[in-house]
């Protein structure tokens, strides 16, 4: 074992054993929960006397109840047989400190949370698993990797499938049978739209890129997804980032105030503006070689380029460290419990 | 000395911007706010609309830049909702859902008068990027039957009588890249008219320059505009002050500061290396 | 068949999609077209899962270098997806309670969500924060003032870092107020040399014109790219000639 190597077996196994110690201890990384009951019925009995109050108070007035609330009412007391015995319980999540009520005493509602907190610690060591390719590239590095590639991709799947393509496909081309599984609040009078059989057909098609044979048909669903686009974006770069953005540069270059006297400050800006502007674009003609006066005033919209880049580095700077921010935020605040800057854990 | 950085290992830099950062966030480090005039424009917009304006808030950023935008999606939630505003939330990028979320356990924990479905609605998200916006322009409906707990919209008080988002009063985008604040201003902003101010990352706050004041009425630029916006508020409404989740961009600060004065310096060192061996002759 | 319809179809949507916008008859055709765009794109997602899967299976079988990940990218991935399609742990919907599968995919407490909350997001976020410990790199190694378009890079970069945090303040407070007080001028004049005030000033400025002249340039370029995509012209999309 060379020098190195010990070097970083100690210090592995102080940093273990410290966080050992402080997670026997309770002393980071812990997460709670509110539970919260839930009884369908009673909800549901519940509402409908809330509206009974609101019905006595409205007549009490000498007027009637809103339709709106009297056909709620009638629909929650159609459904009270469908929601007999229909129970669960659910949570949120709390911080440390609403342990104790007001009184500092213990809340019942509130306990210790295993599955989140082995989130936490979960989120904590993939978070040092990906700062580790800081020293060199490593088996953990491309562990986490490997996990949030295949983590991301089907997040994506999930959240388009539920959204897009059962809302406003299937939602759209068989709404009973949407209705009857995952989406109830479709209205009974729906009926289904025959004319979406065109997606449903380009969706197939497009999937049928990933079969052995026939690929060459989902060229089909991808021509109508470029034909779009390049409609779309015809229309409006041409209306808000070239028609637009040259009347926004067209503005008088000499300003005058209502006693007659020039407004330095707006002509100085309008001026540099229009001249900024040609500059720039008279650098981007690359048909004309750039020599003589265009050479030099190509020459001022490379500077003023550069001044744009020089401000869009500093941006991404500023950006990039904001990001590492929050994330040793994350790890000194909710993991380890060093910093408690929004005062989760005041009282404890 | 000079031989010292020529030859340095770039985890020595590593371990110097970890020190940069971290440090202030265990020291608490932060600096006052000055908000600058653009900062107080778009503060204005949200500010002088009138009491129960429809704001369209379309979260489109994700995870990565979380850090960034996180502090001033909260702190244009907490203003529409002080100015008790109606607040439709939407996104175009599917890793901004729980992002929606967060803001809705803002204004359930901080606002317990403002009532989901009456006030403020999560309409989630929707696939096709700027296809989206082109269809809610027109008819909200075609792309959002439903919200993002799969109610019905025509159920849902606050957007019964939305036909479109021609309809809104501002658009407040908050964008991490495409589809984003470009999207928004192209296919809604510009064509219809619809009044939009914009947040965004570092890197995506210079290229929307050009859109103000004609398109864009104003842009908060990374984490520095969220701290100097949430200064604003806090000076408007100073009843927030108790509230130490109001101040999340300011408590980044602090290492903002350090972090960019590191990177002045290894920029200027750099420089003086690179100059010292052109002078031997070495570049 | 196999490239002339696509180009027809290209062609056909795309300028449906122009007329649409500027005829109000059209219009609703328009709105199906992007309706119909929406969905495909959401199937672009399922079809980009489905690609990284074929990807991963076709390295694990071949059993190249790193097939080892692979699989546990493709665990991830099923995991995940069994997760979320499945719904589980999610409650239903408290409004149809009697609806098993009518709760929100993304419920707090349901397995996808906890996916989300303590995989997704912490990875994800750490991934590109990385990019703040190779900026600090790249500045010490890469950016020299060699000429006068870097020097006028490197210096608008500096005000800029500078003006964005406290230091900006810092460090230009105490010379203003020297020369306000020793040159007379008044202070609110002197504000806009602030560094903070000052790289605002370069932003709506400079950084504009610059940004508005590369806008208009990519306008140009996206309008002609569309066109030859409409008219045919630029196949690219169909890929090889098969």
């Amino acid at each position: 074992m060379n020098r190195c190597m010990i070097v970083w077996t100690l210090l592995l196994a102080l940093g273990g054993a410290y966080l050992l110690a402080r997670a026997v201890t309770g002393h980071m990384g812990l997460a709670y929960i509110r539970q919260r009951s839930f009884d369908a019925q009673a909800e549901f009995r519940g509402q409908i006397a809330e509206i009974d109050v609101q019905e006595q108070a409205t007549q009490a007035a000498g007027m009637t109840l809103d339709k709106e609330k009297a056909e709620r009412r009638n629909w929650l007391k159609t459904r009270l047989p469908a929601v007999q015995g229909i129970r669960w319980t659910s949570y949120d999540r709390v911080t440390p400190r609403e342990q104790l009520n007001r009184n500092g005493q213990r809340d019942p509602d509130v306990r210790f949370s295993w599955s989140n907190t082995i989130g936490i610690w979960l989120a904590a060591l993939g978070t040092l698993c990906i700062l580790s390719f800081l020293y060199g590239d490593n088996v953990f590095y491309k562990l986490a990797e490997a996990v949030i590639v295949g983590t991301s991709a089907a997040y994506a799947m999930v959240v388009g499938f539920w959204s897009t393509v059962m809302q406003n496909l299937f939602g759209k081309f068989v709404p009973s049978l949407v209705r009857a599984t995952v989406l109830p609040s479709i209205p009974e009078s729906t009926q289904s739209e025959w004319i979406y059989i065109v997606p449903l057909i380009l969706s197939v098609l497009m999937l049928w890129r990933l079969s052995p044979v026939g690929g060459w048909i989902s060229r089909w669903p991808l021509a109508f997804f470029i034909g779009a686009t390049a409609g779309f974006r015809l229309v409006h770069y041409l209306h808000a980032d070239f028609v637009q953005q040259i009347s926004s540069t067209i503005v008088p270059l000499v300003v005058f105030k209502t006693d007659g006297s020039v407004e330095i400050g707006t002509t100085l800006k309008n001026s540099g503006m229009v001249a900024s502007v040609l500059a720039c674009l008279v650098y981007f003609f690359f048909s004309i070689e750039h020599r003589g006066s265009i050479g030099r005033i190509a020459r001022v919209g490379i500077y003023i380029l550069m001044i744009t880049f020089g401000a869009a580095f500093a941006a991404t700077v500023m950006g990039r460290i904001s990001l590492i921010t929050d994330r040793l935020t994350f790890l000194f605040d909710d993991w380890l419990w060093w910093i408690d800057p929004i005062g989760k854990r005041v009282g404890l | 000395m000079i031989e010292f950085f020529r030859h340095l290992d770039r985890r020595w830099i590593f371990l110097a911007m970890f020190f940069a950062i971290a440090i202030p966030i265990l020291t608490g480090l932060t600096f006052p706010e000055d908000p600058s005039p653009m900062v107080r424009s778009v503060f204005q917009t949200v500010d002088d609309l009138p009491e129960g304006s429809s704001i369209l808030i379309a979260c489109d950023y994700d995870p990565a830049s979380k850090g960034e935008l996180e502090p001033m999606d909260a702190a244009f939630t907490r203003h529409c909702a002080l100015k008790k505003h109606k607040i439709f939330y939407i996104t175009l990028w599917p890793g901004a859902v729980p992002m929606i979320k967060k803001n809705i356990d803002i204004l359930e924990d901080e606002f317990p008068n403002y009532k989901y479905g009456v006030n403020y609605v999560n309409l989630g998200f929707q696939a096709g990027q700027e296809g989206v916006i082109k269809v809610i322009v027109n008819e909200l409906q075609d792309m959002y039957s439903f919200d993002d707990d799969g109610t019905n919209l025509d159920g849902i008080p606050i957007t019964r009588d939305v036909k479109n988002i021609q309809q809104m009063d501002l658009i407040i985008n908050i964008s991490a890249g495409t589809p984003g604040a470009k999207e928004w201003i192209q296919y809604a902003a510009t064509p219809y008219g619809i009044p939009m101010i914009a947040g965004t990352t570092g890197v995506g706050a210079p290229p929307l320059y050009p859109y103000i004041p004609d398109q864009l009425t104003g842009i908060l630029g990374a984490i520095k505009a969220a701290a100097e916006y949430e200064q604003v508020l806090l000076e408007a409404y100073p009843e927030q002050c108790n509230n130490p989740r109001s101040r999340l961009g300011q408590q980044r600060m602090g290492s903002q500061l350090v972090g960019h004065l590191l990177i002045i310096g290894l920029i200027v060192v750099g420089n003086i290396v690179y100059f010292s061996d052109r002078k031997r002759g070495k570049v | 068949m196999k490239r002339t319809v696509p180009l027809i179809i290209a062609a056909t949507v795309g300028f449906v999609v122009i007329i649409s916008w500027f005829i109000p008859y059209a219009q609703s055709w328009g709105q199906n077209v992007m309706i119909w765009f929406d969905i495909l794109a959401a199937i672009a997602i399922v079809l980009g899962g489905g690609n990284l899967v074929k990807m991963h299976l076709r390295k694990v079988s071949d059993r190249r270098s790193g097939w080892g990940y692979s699989l546990i990218t493709l665990l991830a991935f099923f995991t995940t997806l069994a997760i979320g399609l499945s719904k589980f742990g999610v409650n239903p919907s408290e409004l149809y309670p009697d609806y098993v599968w009518s709760g929100n995919h993304l419920q707090e407490g349901g397995g996808f969500w906890w996916i989300y909350q303590y995989l997704y997001l912490p990875l994800a976020s750490t991934m590109f924060a990385l990019l703040a410990f190779f900026i600090a790199s790249a500045a010490f190694r890469a950016f020299r003032a060699k000429n006068v378009e870097a020097i006028i890079l490197l210096g608008t970069a500096f005000f800029v870092l500078f003006g964005k945090t406290y230091a900006g303040v810092i460090v230009s407070k105490a010379p203003l107020e020297w020369i306000s007080t020793t040159l007379g001028w008044q202070t609110d004049a002197l504000e806009m040399f602030r560094l903070d005030r000052f790289q605002e000033t370069i932003m709506d400025t400079f950084n504009a014109w610059g940004n508005r002249a590369i806008m208009i340039g990519i306008a140009l370029g996206v309008a002609s790219l569309s066109l030859k995509v409409l008219l045919g012209v630029d196949r690219s999309y169909l890929g090889s000639q098969e």
